[in-house]
């Protein structure tokens, strides 16, 4: 080996080393934030908050279903039991008979700080008498039962105002003394996690947790025919990264197999084998760092592409294997390193305009491509050929006639090509309105029982979704409850009109000082209570020595300290007041979930309304639902752009090199009408496209461009001979392969691609040949 | 918290449903006779006066209004004195509507509810079995003066109410008193709306 050979290799494996120290330094991750923007508006962060941190994205929804309802109600309370002791869980509720007395109990003691009716009229001679008179008559409803043993204590009903807050319309129902099912075939629990919904490592641990414990309950306790149902945003993320990671070492075990096999076919020798792999290995490996070093985290769906650009990148070595066995290396740099160099520079423009993508998953993917199509091409050009040595002509047995026939065949068909062209373009522009797929969900890899079962638990337990918010933020605490505490007030007067149903605040459960100190100041000294009180009670059918248990209470509530939210440790309250209130370096926000309407439509909040009445305050309203919609369209509208930016890219840079328009227009052609025939038949076949098959689009010309421009040598003198033409048939293969592999994947961003560059790296190809102009074609 | 508010409700709903066992005349004191009577009966329109005995007030509550049974399975309870309310029983959910506030409750998955529900459904129906398996049954009087009085078997029933008894006169239902487990009484009488 020569020593500037020797030089190369050493500097490539200094290169892998470092690059592999890289790669696994790297952090790997599966989550959501493949889709959430890099430079978020006030709203979006707001999102990602909440779908990284948000209390919501915590609960994980169990439903024990099979055996009878004592035997799951048993279950249910063991698995309450031994969850709730784990520092895994900030929360495990099931419905437990005495899990809420807790929380009655805080709010009886503290109903006097609490209680949104505190004022100092309510404590004058007519508005005791008319708060008396309301509990009074409540006492005559079903209703009132549950206030009767406090009415000593609590006649004028503060707890009755109370209660109304904790919404009891929207509790589960229960069976056995615990929540159940609506139909009763389950036993329903709702677990809140320390673990934020974005650590998967934490949610994968609580969810492993659950079901071990519950495997041993059930078998402790004989009761073997229930099974656990369970789901949530972090079983999702889960589930999301183990599908991803599983189908990745499936797919591209897969597919390498097959290159292999193609390859070794073709070179019949192990050695060209692995050397042609070694381009493969060094893009692979140059992507994963590039994204990990730019990016610092590097998506699970990233790597799944990269196991496709195997496909790719292999070509590069199949290119120099096959062409350069007859001329020698030298010749081979001279005479079609410059056509292939021009396709990687291709591939790099298009590429390289997803870098400005404001989605991250995007860049990445863009970055990934561009870094592993360069260290392919750059690999082969600079390290194989050495390492390789002389080769051997390598060409199979094409013979030049029956390749003329193909093409002479092929080109009797560029008319009837064209007129369908021009057919699929005028349909499409026709389809132009539901060609793309409106939201995310596209994207998302839940499976449809999943998401069944997903629905039925939700439904089951009334589990809180926060689609509506309204965010308010403080300096301090204090200062952002006393800004939820107005923005309530506001929010009120939406409820009174019918414009919302209810909303949450909690507020309600830790007013500020100020609202606690405003309301101590309206309960009367023991003295003028009591006068009063003896007044106000005159008429009524409840006399005033009964309620001295009340004149106590004021009494004591007067000197009581403000509530702090440490007083509420372990109750149902501090889960609330914790949830919603969020302590960032500088500020304190308080989200204020919205609830619809019951008779809105499909449970929509008029967002406008909601705008206009908060207009003058600080307070933010943010439908997630319609953030995630806009922010999925703002992608799309900006990935076409920037596609569209590439293409442009090409075109320059195609029309610089080949300084004809007749030949430009021959290289582009192909790669157009492949393009339009794909997106017509995905769209034929009913597949809304989405982001992912935009990325390969760009591939398709990606690849497609080294076709093209093979046919339409950049020199213009050479016929195309059998080497360069078996060459291309076998990198046509091998990204079939390696495309079409991902093709079968259950992943739909992954599907996306795969179905998008098999089929059409062929199309191109085909039709490279169809229009190679004549004089070239020999 | 919940669950006395489910209680609540189905103290309402008990005297609604009993209320309501409005049956033609039979001859004899016979419960089998009493229970064809009841099951052949298609429902109506009744005013009602109900009293509460509660402890810690030195008067009864008394409340006014109107209930609605159409057979087979839904009932309306309409208080109009002293504060509009509506309590609905229609199949298994039961809706309680008061002021701006509304609670809705699926009885379906609650068996001591269902137990309690379906006792007061056996006796409108007329079905024997279904009473005598959550109750005990007494029936005494005359034909002209019956009363009929229930007894909780279980415990959990018996934690909300001691005994029901319902007195009626012929197929008439004229009154039911019910006796909570902590002393406090309701009585309610009855006076159907005849219509031609």
């Amino acid at each position: 080996m020569k020593r500037t050979t020797l030089r190369a290799l050493l500097i490539w494996l200094l290169a892998m080393l470092a690059g592999s120290v890289i790669a696994w330094n790297s952090r790997f991750s599966a989550d959501m934030s493949f889709f959430l923007p890099a430079k978020p508006s006030a709203e979006q962060e707001v999102l990602i908050e909440q779908i990284k941190e948000g209390a919501v994205s915590r609960l994980l929804m169990l439903g024990i279903a099979g055996g009878d309802a004592v035997q799951r109600a048993t279950v249910s309370r063991e698995l309450r039991g031994r969850l709730a002791k784990m520092p895994e869980f900030v929360s495990v509720q099931n419905g437990e008979a005495g899990s809420l007395d807790n929380d009655r109990d805080l709010l009886l003691a503290h109903r006097y700080q609490l209680s949104p009716s505190i004022s100092a009229e309510r404590f004058t001679e007519d508005g005791l008498r008319g708060a008396i008179s309301d509990s009074i008559d409540l006492l005559t409803s079903p209703a009132g039962m549950l206030l009767k043993p406090f009415l000593t204590r609590d006649p004028t009903g503060e707890m009755a105002a109370l209660l109304g807050a904790f919404n009891p319309a929207s509790q589960p129902a229960s069976q056995e003394g615990v929540w159940a099912s609506r139909d009763g075939e389950r036993a329903m629990l709702l677990v809140q996690t320390r673990a934020h919904g974005s650590d998967t490592d934490g949610q994968a641990a609580a969810i492993q947790a659950i079901r071990s414990h519950f495997a041993e309950i059930s078998r402790s306790t004989g009761a073997s025919e229930v099974n656990l149902l369970l789901s949530g945003p972090g079983h999702f993320a889960v589930e999301s990264r183990e599908l991803i990671k599983e189908e990745i070492f499936r797919l591209s075990l897969i597919s390498s197999l097959a290159i292999i096999a193609v390859l070794l076919f073709i070179y019949r020798s192990p050695r060209l084998m692995l050397l042609g792999m070694l381009p493969v290995v060094s893009g692979t490996l140059a992507g994963v760092v590039a994204v990990g070093l730019v990016h610092d985290t590097v998506f699970g769906i990233t790597i799944g592409f990269g196991a496709a650009l195997i496909g790719e990148s292999v070509d590069y070595s199949t290119y120099y294997f096959m062409q350069s066995g007859r001329l020698g290396a030298q010749a081979w740099r001279e005479r079609f390193w410059p056509t292939i160099r021009l396709g990687v520079a291709t591939s790099v423009c298009g590429f390289g305009a997803l870098l400005f993508s404001g989605f991250p998953g995007l860049a990445q993917l863009g970055l990934y491509a561009l870094a592993g199509i360069l260290t392919a091409a750059l690999a082969t050009r600079y390290i194989l050929p050495d390492l390789a040595g002389p080769l051997a002509d390598r060409t199979p047995s094409l013979s030049q006639t029956m390749i003329d026939r193909a093409i002479t065949l092929l080109q009797k068909l560029r008319w009837p090509t064209l007129i369908l062209a021009l057919i699929a373009s005028l349909w499409l522009l026709n389809q132009r309105d539901n060609l793309w797929h409106p939201n995310l969900s596209a994207l998302s890899t839940v499976s449809a029982a999943d998401s069944i079962i997903d629905g039925q638990l939700r439904a089951d337990l009334s589990a809180p979704d926060s689609r509506y918010l309204v965010v308010v933020t403080g300096r301090d605490r204090e200062a952002a409850l006393q800004a939820a505490e107005r923005t309530g007030r506001q929010l009120d007067r939406l409820v009174e009109a019918g414009i919302i149903g209810s909303y949450d605040n909690p507020a309600r459960f830790l007013p500020s000082q100020a609202t606690q100190a405003a309301r101590r100041a309206a309960l009367p000294a023991a003295e003028i209570l009591r006068e009063r009180l003896g007044q106000a009670v005159q008429d009524l059918p409840l006399s005033a020595d009964k309620l001295a248990p009340f004149l106590q209470d004021v009494a004591a509530a007067r000197q009581a300290p403000d509530l702090q939210r440490d007083d509420l440790n372990g109750s149902n309250l501090a889960l609330a007041v914790d949830s919603l209130m969020l302590q960032r370096p500088d500020s304190w926000s308080v989200l204020l979930p919205l609830h619809p309407a019951a008779s809105a439509d499909e449970l929509q909040i008029p967002a406008e309304q909601i705008r206009a009445a908060l207009v003058g305050s600080d307070a933010l309203f943010i439908d997630m639902k319609g953030e995630f919609d806009t922010l999925y369209s703002d992608y799309l509208d900006e990935a076409i752009k920037l596609s569209l930016a590439g293409v442009v890219g090409i075109i320059v840079l195609l029309a610089f090199n080949l300084r004809s328009p007749r030949r430009l227009a021959s290289v582009l052609l192909p790669l157009a009408i492949a393009t339009l025939f794909v997106v017509a038949s995905l769209h034929l076949s009913g597949q809304r496209l989405h982001l992912l098959h935009l990325i390969g689009l760009l591939l398709i010309i990606a690849v497609g461009s080294n076709y093209t421009l093979f046919f339409n040598r950049a020199d213009g003198q050479s016929a195309l001979n059998p080497e360069t033409l078996a060459s291309m048939g076998v990198a046509n293969l091998t990204t079939a392969i390696g495309f079409g592999t991902l093709g079968l994947s259950s992943v739909p961003v992954l599907n996306a691609i795969g179905l998008t560059v098999g089929p059409g790296a062929v199309l191109t190809l085909l039709l490279a040949a169809m229009f190679v102009p004549r004089e070239t074609a020999g | 918290m919940i669950k006395r508010l489910r209680i609540g409700l189905l103290h309402g709903l008990f005297t609604l449903l009993i209320m309501l066992l409005a049956a033609p005349a039979f001859a004899a004191i016979d419960l089998g006779q009493l229970m064809d009577s009841l099951a052949r009966h298609p429902g109506g329109t009744a005013r009602f006066v109900e009293k509460k005995f509660l402890a810690v007030l030195d008067k009864p509550l008394v409340a006014t209004g109107e209930m609605t049974y159409t057979a087979p399975d839904r009932l309306e309870k309409r208080t109009l004195t002293p504060k509009l309310e509506t309590l609905i029983l229609n199949k298994d959910l039961l809706t309680l509507e008061r002021e701006k506030q509304k609670f809705s409750i699926n009885l379906a998955s609650q068996p001591e509810a269902l137990a309690f529900v379906d006792s007061i459904r056996g006796t409108l129906a007329g079905n024997r079995a279904a009473l005598e398996k959550n109750y005990a049954l007494h029936l005494a009087g005359t034909e002209d003066k019956w009363v009929l009085t229930m007894l909780p078997r279980e415990q959990k029933i018996a934690a909300i109410v001691l005994r029901i008894v319902v007195s009626g006169s012929r197929g008439q239902v004229r009154s039911i008193e019910y006796l909570q487990a902590d002393g406090d009484r309701s009585l309610l009488s009855i006076e159907p709306i005849v219509t031609p």
